[in-house]
């Protein structure tokens, strides 16, 4: 087994509060991980640092020969435009910009693999349909609709279930089994612990600092649970500095 | 009757000929930009950069008179600054994009103004504020024309990762870093097209035929191709018919064109096919599906 993601010693965080402290780990290639944790417990924040859109404080996360192409994102709130005027074909259609880029063509082969990726969510004869118009599950088939065309090895979705209907996210889950089927390495932030225990083998269990982690039956635990909901949500204003005391650079301080 | 009317004015008067082909290759580049504003949510960035420019046209105008290559380059330094620097603190900063502008589009008009008034020489910025689509010399025209060929070419390399960059900026980030620089182009041809607006409608009145050409396809289509396109004609024909407004009434041909293009955003606003206000008060019976 070789490890997509390596976090070593990683913090992260915001104006030098760390979200995300001292995660130590590896993500096997085509392991399929829930995180799960309180709100404020970091999950977020661990997803855009293994994007890069946040740079860590200390620590640092190893992506193997991961280009940044080859990680998939679906954030908890898409900064998406939603007035724009764009329909739903040429919206899933980005999920081909590894291939196509900004000049390339979109020719008959991608065409169908876009016809495709809209059947499988579900969205046939959604086409011409401006994205203004789609409900909130449609929205959320269509961003996995984008992702399926992304051919992403690693693909991280932060808590992609809320707000869709039981339909939707059956529908949706289907699309995760069948990247984890072919050895994609997917990371979901999830809240339904039930549905975690019931369809994840692997889950993090975080709370600012990581709480456990292994396989699901042995990390949520009900005194990992209350571990985990014992943390306090708010940043300390006072809060000291934290002095490493392990890690390759001692002394560093966040 | 109808050919002295609508044709007859060009073709008998040169400046009038030159006047249209002015008014046409602006309405060519601004449409798209305008478009583009619009839809960023930026229709007053026109405005304010419109402001920003003044004090280095003003400039050039100071260091060696009526040069058209000296103000328009005084113009594009400024606005390329103010642009470039807006970008920057955005990107990098808490401000957002419309503090950093107005805080550096308000400096460069307040250091123009004070240039112009410790050289003490009372300039006519008269041409500056209001440019003279009547009197297009050679150097002028080719000037535009120039700036709109650039505008269409740099749009057509930077169009996808620009329009993914306004729908979705966050999936953008994650696939590609061309986002920034295409936001940056944009910015600087946007300065280039308020630049070549000047010298025809003058700074304020170059935001006009920006702007409300997009406000007008907004209420047509809802496919962002074909909005452009409206845009881009609807320009056009403002030029075209407010240049034939101000031939037979013999009000200034500046403030008829954006009048035109005025008024038809008005009967877009009344009757478009998407979001009119008639449209929404009169929607018809519902559908059954």
């Amino acid at each position: 087994m070789t490890a997509a993601l390596n976090f070593r010693n990683l913090t992260l965080g915001y104006d030098r509060h760390p979200a995300v402290h001292h995660l130590d780990g590896a993500v096997e290639t085509g392991a399929l991980v829930a995180v799960v944790g309180p709100n404020g417990a970091g999950k977020s924040t661990l997803f855009k640092g293994i994007v890069g859109v946040i740079k860590p404080f200390a620590g640092r996360i190893e992506r193997a020969d991961l280009k940044p192409q080859d990680i998939g994102y679906l954030p908890q709130a898409a900064e998406i435009d939603r007035s724009f005027p764009i329909n739903v074909f040429d919206m899933v259609a980005m999920g081909l910009w590894r291939r196509a880029g900004a000049f390339g063509g979109i020719d008959r082969k991608a065409r169908g693999a876009i016809e495709q990726a809209l059947a499988a969510v579900g969205l046939t004869g959604f086409e011409g349909r401006a994205i203004a118009t789609l409900s909130g599950g449609q929205m959320q088939r269509m961003l996995f609709a984008r992702l399926l065309l992304q051919d992403a090895r690693v693909i991280v979705l932060d808590e992609p279930f809320n707000a869709v209907d039981a339909k939707t996210s059956a529908d949706l889950f289907d699309l995760v089994r069948r990247w984890h089927g072919e050895r994609r390495t997917v990371l979901t932030a999830m809240h339904d612990i039930d549905f975690v225990r019931a369809h994840f083998p692997e889950t993090l269990l975080l709370a600012r600092a990581p709480v456990a982690w292994g396989r699901t039956p042995a990390v949520l635990t009900p005194e990992n649970l209350l571990t985990a909901r014992r943390m306090c949500e708010a940043f300390d204003e006072q809060a000291a500095e934290c002095v490493e005391e392990v890690g390759a650079t001692p002394g560093r301080v966040h | 009757m109808l050919y002295s009317t609508l044709v007859a004015p060009f073709a008998e008067f040169e400046f009038m000929r030159r006047a249209l082909a002015g008014a046409l290759a602006l309405a060519l580049g601004a449409g798209p930009i305008g478009v583009f504003l619009m839809l960023r949510r930026m229709s007053l960035v026109g405005d304010a950069m419109a402001h920003a420019i003044l004090p280095g046209a003003a400039v050039g105008f100071l260091l060696s008179g009526l040069n058209l290559y000296a103000m328009t380059a005084g113009g594009l330094i400024a606005g390329f600054v103010v642009a470039l620097l807006t970008g920057l603190v955005a990107r990098t900063t808490e401000l957002k994009e419309d503090a950093a502008l107005a805080t550096f589009y308000l400096l460069s008009l307040a250091l123009g103004v004070t240039i112009v008034s410790v050289k003490g020489s009372n300039i006519d910025l008269l041409h500056v504020l209001f440019g003279n689509v009547l009197a297009l010399d050679d150097q002028t025209l080719v000037l535009i024309a120039g700036n709109a060929t650039v505008t269409l070419i740099v749009l057509a390399l930077i169009y996808r990762p620009l329009v993914i960059e306004c729908v979705d900026p966050g999936f953008m980030r994650s696939v590609s870093r061309a986002g920034g620089p295409a936001h940056l182009a944009f910015l600087v041809l946007v300065v280039v097209n308020l630049v070549s607006g000047f010298h025809a409608l003058g700074t304020l009145l170059a935001v006009g035929v920006m702007m409300l050409p997009a406000a007008i396809g907004r209420f047509w289509a809802r496919d962002v191709t074909l909005m452009i396109a409206i845009a881009t004609a609807s320009g056009a024909l403002a030029g075209y018919a407010g240049l034939l407004a101000s031939f037979h009434t013999g009000v200034a041909s500046g403030p008829a064109i954006i009048l035109v293009a005025g008024s038809l955003s008005v009967v877009s606003l009344l009757f478009g096919r998407v979001g009119g206000l008639l449209r929404q008060a009169f929607p018809g019976r519902h559908l059954e599906a």
